[in-house]
């Protein structure tokens, strides 16, 4: 109160200064509405485009129809993947207002198990942006049109109908086909397409359905629409119908296949079966395997559990990734490069169940030794000391070269993800890889398919039909109306000859191989068996024990064996040794000449196994689900999945350090083969463990 | 205006105020009748019901007598203030977040009522103060203390809007009752310090969002932020003729939040374009032109007040209300007068309109109390 001094107020300055500043007051009104009218201006006239456009853009709903997938089909047309019309349910997560009490209302009115709930909410933790969550898929009408009524209070959730890929024979070809999924989001940056976050869009994941993916996708449909806010449909305006995607054709015979995945039963095999004239893989079957139809549902904590709980490697495409020693089925081979060498065939040594290498005793997988054996008894009696005495003397060199013009250790162009395409052993090779000289005994381990030597069965089966054929054949998954015509191998036809006549008796006539007789009349097989040692004799017999630690079963055949038309490869690993798979080849080749009959084999052993694929996966899963139901660990998203099939798909590593000794060979099947496993297989072993192939056995000095 | 030929009830109503005003509230009725999608109910007639009914009401106020609103002025806020702390405490029973005490009949909002009640006590006040006393601080004191306390309840309610518009409403008192500039420079002062300091301490999270919101309203496209861009998308998409009567997809498709109450401007915009704006921004300066011309032409300082106020009162509303629909200031939940659906907003207004009637009716008949 600096002024005390001014004279008091009168009421009648008040009443001036009340004049004033009401006008003061006035003014500031009148400009408030004069920036409301230059803001109102602004915004309807110099911001009217821009804001016409949202407006246009709220009222009109662009919704994109997933295009139908195109088929794969098999060599008859036959579908192998197809699509079934049905009623499906998605969440966006950012359209969401409450997560948690829309996906329990969902839950409910869907009533969804505790565990799809929590996979759910695990997708939805994981899940950002306007990437579609899948809740349900394959829903009734009821279900889809509790949903659809209730759509708009449920915000984010979103019912539809559309079409769902469908595997019509499941398991037996997931391999094959690979699975469907969801686009990730790295797949949505690589290509910034808007399709690929249409809820029910998926794109391929593995297999044919990831190789062929631009081809299967077609182009989409769209549909507009009025809606509201809440994404309740006022009107269509208009809607374009969607283009099918291209189909596959396969070479693959889609029967044949169900029959061969069927029939490797309980165990972890493979089956190939090729046309020994035009290259086509009429069956490649790799087993367990993964159901395809589930896998493109999304993957659920329960599947995982059972998939990661399973040392069977359900996820690994055997047939091209997985790596085996191919043991003795190596001999035709190698005995074709002997005489390529010049060895006469009627060259003999005396087996007495060893032979003595230097200071070492190689011994013959008969301790009790064959006798006087010339070529043919070295293949049908898979003499081990034949093989050892006459390595020796033609050298590493032509073994291998025979090995690659037969297609070991090579990569076909098919169109699949990768292969794993193992090892040909060779001096060279070992000099590159470990710098070591190569030693007598790393021949020796060769000639009988153990040390380095590693093989896919894909490229067993690639062997005998060339052994078959005589020709350069090159397996093809794809139809193709025009056969190809193949250039000779070069390897004179006595010599051929001479190897198949082999492989005829050992099946048929004082071979080891009685097991895989044909029960077709005038149709004989021309094979042969292979047992590959897993781990040294002193840790196991290979026979029974540890189910990692039993031998691999092979065998290779061809029939009818005097006019080859068909080839096969069989791998069981860890069967126990050949005798393992040779009832497999035997009952797969009978398929091809009297399915009836083989059919009859088979449901024989199903019954005994519990059901055929598909129904002891069921059992599986129910029994999974009754024990650990919502309380599985999460499962995997879709990176994790891939990575631990690629992990899968791994090809086993090569020894980081040089062999040092020689491997002994595991006994031929005249030693009865091991039981059948028991039927609910040891979780024990985690699911990567890798057949290893351990580079020493006991050997005396 | 010279009727001899019609009654004098009816020739002495400012017709050159409630004419304009009644053509805005038919049209108000005209958008809330497009709002609801071509229907009367729930909102058009009531809308245009309830005027009519609060006009009589309003006209019923203007025929009091000065010295009755001198009499009533300082228990109606007496009253007000009880009936806060009720609201309060019946609130803090009920668990939520309950503004409103439902008598019967009605629901009653005092904090609503609180806006004209304010500027009664306030007028009142400075009237009674003695023209000398103006520079001290007893003209500031007891007015703040009148002020501070209906404000903080309504904070605590919390209603910040109201409790903004019932402290604009008695600042413009005090500044035109003339306290000395320096108070509201000081007032400005301090205002801008503890401003920042109340709204990350005293305000709740979601009115601290709502500023944040306000400040980038594209961050949360989703949340608040939606409010006002799918405003400014019905003002902005209706350009300068609108889109014609009945076809605001903005507001039919359910994206404009709020269509018939607070966001009505906006609805209506889509359709009547900017024309229909500025028809609504021209009814509202006439009325606001009244109000101060009445308050101006008052034949005394309780009189000059309380129109002011009211006018201020009715002003803030306006342009709060029109400020958030086109994006100029945050989400807060002020109606629009005569056009928003509702009846407690409505009838405060009309308290206001009918206040203002009355001190021009003291004005014409020069016989109020001195």
């Amino acid at each position: 109160m600096a002024r005390k001094q001014a004279i008091p107020t009168s009421a009648a300055q008040l009443s001036n200064a009340f004049d004033r500043r009401a006008f003061v007051l006035g003014m500031g009104q009148a400009s408030v509405g004069v920036l409301l009218a230059v803001r109102m201006g602004y915004l309807s006239l110099a911001e009217q485009a821009k804001y016409k456009a949202a407006s246009e853009s709220n009222r009109v709903n662009l919704t994109l129809i997933p295009p139908r997938r195109g088929w794969i089909v098999d060599r008859n047309g036959a579908a192998l993947a197809s699509n079934r019309a049905d009623f499906r349910v998605d969440i966006i997560p950012d359209r969401l207002v409450d997560a948690e009490s829309t996906v329990d209302r969902v839950a409910t009115l869907l009533s969804l198990p505790p565990d799809k709930v929590a996979d759910l909410k695990d997708k939805l933790d994981k899940s950002h942006g306007f990437r579609p969550v899948e809740v349900a898929a394959n829903l009734g009408w009821e279900q889809y049109a509790a949903i659809s009524v209730r759509q708009p209070e449920l915000r984010g959730v979103i019912p539809q109908r559309g079409y769902s890929r469908y595997y019509p024979t499941g398991a037996v070809v997931g391999h094959v086909t690979g699975y469907v999924g969801p686009a990730s989001a790295e797949d949505y940056e690589k290509e910034r397409n808007p399709l690929l976050i249409t809820p029910g869009f998926k794109i391929g994941k593995d297999g044919l359905e990831k190789y062929f993916d631009q081809r299967l996708r077609g182009t989409p449909g769209a549909r507009r629409v009025e809606a509201t806010a809440s994404g309740h449909v006022v009107r269509e305006l208009g809607t374009r119908e969607d283009i099918p995607g291209l189909p596959v054709k396969l070479a693959l015979h889609g029967p044949l296949q169900d029959y061969a995945a069927r029939r490797i039963g309980l165990e972890s095999g493979t089956v190939v079966v090729m046309d020994c004239r035009t290259g086509d893989l009429l069956a490649m079957a790799s087993m367990p395997c993964f159901d395809p139809n589930s896998f493109s549902d999304g993957i659920g904590r329960i599947e995982w559990k059972m998939l990661s709980d399973d040392d069977h490697v359900p996820l690994r495409n055997k047939v091209l990734r997985g790596l085996y020693p191919p043991g003795s089925t190596v001999k035709p081979m190698v005995a074709l490069s002997f005489l390529e060498a010049g060895l006469d065939p009627h060259a003999t040594v005396v087996c007495n169940g060893g032979l003595r290498v230097g200071n070492r005793v190689f011994h013959c997988w008969n301790h009790r030794g064959h006798g006087v054996v010339d070529m043919e008894k070295g293949i049908y009696q898979s003499c081990d000391v034949y093989f050892y005495y006459f390595a020796q003397k033609m050298g590493m060199d032509a073994i291998a070269a025979m090995a690659s013009r037969l297609g070991l250790g090579q990569e076909f162009p098919l169109p699949v993800a990768g292969q794993s395409y193992g090892t040909v052993p060779s001096p060279a090779w070992k000099m590159r890889k470990y710098h070591k000289d190569w030693a007598v005994y790393d021949t020796v381990n060769a000639t009988i398919g153990q040390g380095y030597f590693l093989l896919n069965p894909l490229q067993m089966a690639v062997m005998v039909s060339r052994i078959a054929s005589g020709r350069k054949l090159m397996p093809r998954m794809l139809f193709e109306d025009q056969n190809p015509r193949f250039e000779p191998l070069g390897i004179p036809e006595e010599h051929l000859e001479l190897v198949r006549r082999a492989m005829t008796e050992m099946v048929n006539g004082a071979g080891t191989g009685h097991r895989a007789q044909l029960p077709i009349p005038n149709v004989q097989l021309a094979g042969k068996s292979g047992t590959a040692q897993v781990v040294g004799l002193n840790v196991g017999n290979g026979k029974g024990g540890i189910w990692n630690h039993r031998d691999h079963g092979h065998f290779m055949c061809f029939a009818p064996a005097d006019n080859p038309r068909y080839a096969c490869s069989v791998t069981i690993e860890h069967g126990g040794g050949s005798g393992a798979a040779m009832p497999v080849a035997r009952d797969v080749m009978t398929y091809i000449f009297d399915p009836a009959k083989a059919m009859a084999a088979l449901e024989d052993l199903e019954r005994q196994w519990g059901g055929n694929v598909e129904q002891r996966m069921a059992a599986k899963y129910d029994a999974y689900a009754a024990q650990y139901g919502a309380n599985a660990p999460k499962a995997a998203n879709e990176e994790q999945v891939a990575e631990t099939v690629a992990d899968d798909n791994k090809p086993v590593a090569e020894p980081s350090t040089a062999q040092t000794d020689a491997a002994t060979p595991a006994p031929e099947p005249e030693v009865a083969p091991s039981p059948v496993p028991t039927v609910a297989a040891p979780p024990a072993a985690p699911a990567s463990a890798s057949p290893v192939v351990l580079p020493h056995a006991g050997t005396t000095p | 205006m010279k009727r001899a030929y019609v009654p004098r009830v009816i020739a002495a109503q400012p017709w050159g105020v409630i004419f304009p005003l009644f053509l805005l509230v038919l049209f108000g009725g005209a958008v809330l009748y497009s709002a609801a999608g071509g229907s009367l109910r729930p909102w058009a007639g009531m809308h245009v019901a309830r005027f009519i009914v609060f006009l009589g009401m309003a006209i019923g106020i203007s025929h009091m007598p000065q010295n009755w609103f001198k009499r009533a002025a300082f228990p109606i806020y007496g009253t007000l203030c009880v009936l806060l702390v009720l609201v309060e405490a019946l609130g803090k029973i009920g668990g939520g977040s309950q503004r409103w005490l439902n008598l019967g009949f009605m629901t009653l909002q005092p904090s609503e009522l609180m806006k004209p009640g304010i500027v009664l006590v306030l007028a009142w006040f400075y009237d009674s103060l003695p023209p000398s006393e103006i520079r001290g601080w007893r003209a500031i004191v007891p007015a703040g203390i009148l002020l501070a306390f209906p404000a903080g309840f309504v904070i605590l309610q919390p209603d910040l809007g109201t409790a903004l518009a019932i402290t604009f409403g008695a600042v413009v008192i005090m500044f035109l009752a003339g306290l000395p500039m320096r108070w509201f420079a000081g007032g400005g002062l301090a205002a801008a310090i503890a401003g920042p300091i109340a709204f990350f301490t005293l305000l709740h999270d979601y009115q601290r969002k709502r500023v944040f919101v306000f400040l980038n309203p594209e961050s949360d496209p989703l949340g608040s932020g939606y409010h006002i861009t799918q405003s400014k998308i019905a003002i902005g998409s209706g350009g300068f003729f609108g889109k014609g009567f009945g076809n605001g997809s903005q507001s039919h498709l359910d994206y404009l939040p709020e269509s018939h109450t607070d966001f009505v401007f906006a609805t209506m915009a889509e359709e009547w374009g900017m024309l229909g704006g500025l028809f609504g921004l021209a009814v509202f300066a006439i009325v606001l032109r009244y109000g101060l011309k009445v308050a101006i032409n008052a034949p005394d300082r309780f009189s000059k007040l309380l129109a002011a106020g009211m006018t201020a009162t009715i002003f803030f509303y306006m342009a709060i209300n029109l400020m958030m629909v086109m994006g100029l200031a945050p989400v807060v939940g002020i109606p629009l007068p005569f056009m928003s659906h509702g009846g407690s907003s409505m009838m405060t207004i009309m308290v206001c309109f009918g206040t203002i009637m009355a001190v021009e009716r003291w004005s014409r008949r020069p016989g109020g109390l001195s």
